[in-house]
């Protein structure tokens, strides 16, 4: 093997800034979109556990059709079909948006988690017993309070290690928007072994950059699990990523 | 709307369907024994073993498999001094990625065997190795089999990243007839449609093999 490694060149211009912005690209595309996904994981997985069916039914299609289709084709359709099907004036709002890639990932991402969400916000309020829905109720308040304020904050605490392997999930996955042209570090460590014939160290970097945030959520996310316990009620499951 | 163009295109697509179909299923015969073999070196006593295995699985499951790809169709032919097709580094960077995976759910499942059924089967005079294939093994099987379909899905959903190196299954054929024809929209429809298909139908075993369980 026949390589000269040269670390150093990491720190020059212009693979320096480049590497700088991926990463932070790659952390708030990451966190915005599991934000988003957090929110309609828990709505859609409400909707599958209530006594109406037509609700009930929605959430099963939607968990169905954004699970079994593979992200990157539906980061394809976002791209291309979505656009096709928006009203014109929208359509040519689209077009012209500078970032769209970047929010075409956003959404892609965001959905396709949503669904995986909403599964484990679903088996989340099965495992909660039925006496808290019955206690809630008498107590007078509406099924809407009785989620907002006992059920939801029950289940989004029990899921708390599932959502930490989802925000990981979703980090990894970011990694598919270089296929839409998203400067995310994949993209970009690809980019540099192109431009200097260096791919160990850029690829390294990019590397580096998951395993270390990896290593960040999960030290970060066993310290939320701690304070969000609630005595007595919980028991607390190691979190494994 | 012009559906003409999937049925003018349809040989190829099916063809791109079928090269996804069997790089899953090569990926899944590989991987799921180097999976078994890492499960037993985590589960293992010696502690450098099992450190090694656990690092192997850890490194891999943190980083996207673009990045595994990136990483052996660019490092493999450095370390060997000559070019590889893209196939081999295809199957190569899946095998490792997946075998990572796949040795979680086997540890996961054999773990989830109580240890009191391990000392029993000890103390009925059986062997450590009798133990583990007329115990441990048949149950674990039975509770992972729901986990395992599962991943088998993932699998065939991740031969989709194979389309940036520009290996000819279903994701990348689609593509370029997309490109060639100008027609993103019914081909990309098509596209998604084939996949559920297929990926539902696993879903759907998964859940049966669940139900038995």
């Amino acid at each position: 093997m026949r390589y000269e490694f040269r670390w150093g060149m990491l720190l020059e211009q212009p693979y320096f800034t480049w590497i700088v912005d991926a990463i932070a690209t790659t952390l708030h595309l990451a966190l915005l979109s599991w934000i988003l996904a957090l929110a309609i994981g828990i709505a859609v997985g409400v909707m599958r556990n209530t006594p109406s069916r037509a609700l009930r039914f929605a959430g099963a299609l939607y968990v169905e059709i954004f699970r079994n289709v593979p992200l990157l084709l539906q980061l394809f359709l976002w791209l291309y079909v979505f656009p096709e099907l928006l009203p014109k004036h929208w359509q040519l709002y689209w077009n012209r948006l500078d970032d769209a890639p970047y929010w075409t990932a956003v959404i892609g991402l965001s959905l396709f988690t949503a669904a995986r969400i909403a599964e484990q916000i679903r088996s989340a309020i099965l495992a909660i017993p039925p006496g808290q829905f019955k206690a809630a109720l008498s107590t007078g308040l509406t099924p809407f309070q009785m989620y907002r304020y006992v059920i939801v904050p029950y289940a989004v605490r029990i899921i708390i290690p599932a959502i930490t392997s989802e925000f990981l999930t979703i980090f990894k996955n970011t990694a598919l928007a270089l296929t839409i042209g998203v400067a995310e570090i994949s993209s970009v460590a690809r980019k540099i072994e192109a431009w200097s014939f260096k791919g160990i160290e850029a690829y390294t970097v990019a590397s580096a950059t998951y395993v270390c945030t990896t290593i960040a959520v999960i030290v970060l996310m066993g310290w939320v699990e701690k304070r969000a316990y609630i005595p007595g009620l919980i028991k607390r499951e190691k979190s494994d990523a | 709307m012009d559906w003409n163009v999937v049925s003018a295109n349809f040989p190829l697509l099916m063809r791109g369907l079928g090269t996804s179909l069997q790089l899953a299923a090569v990926v899944i015969v590989l991987s799921f024994p180097i999976g078994c073999l890492i499960a037993i070196g985590r589960l293992s006593r010696r502690r450098w073993l099992s450190a090694v295995c656990a690092g192997f699985v850890h490194t891999l499951r943190s980083n996207p498999l673009v990045l595994i790809l990136f990483w052996f169709y660019f490092s493999v032919p450095l370390i060997i001094g000559r070019s590889i097709d893209d196939g081999a580094s295809v199957i190569v960077a899946f095998v490792v990625f997946f075998a990572a995976y796949f040795g979680e759910i086997v540890r996961a499942g054999v773990q989830s065997v109580g240890t009191r059924q391990v000392q029993a089967g000890l103390s009925s005079g059986l062997s450590y190795a009798q133990t583990m294939r007329y115990i441990v093994l048949p149950q674990a099987i039975r509770s992972m089999r729901p986990a395992l379909t599962t991943q088998c899905i993932v699998v065939f959903q991740g031969t989709t990243v194979a389309y940036v190196i520009g290996y000819h299954e279903l994701m990348h054929t689609t593509s370029m007839i997309a490109e060639r024809t100008v027609r993103p929209v019914e081909l990309y429809s098509f596209a998604a449609v084939a996949y559920f298909a297929v990926c539902y139908a696993g879903s759907l075993l998964s859940r049966h093999f669940e139900k038995q369980a």
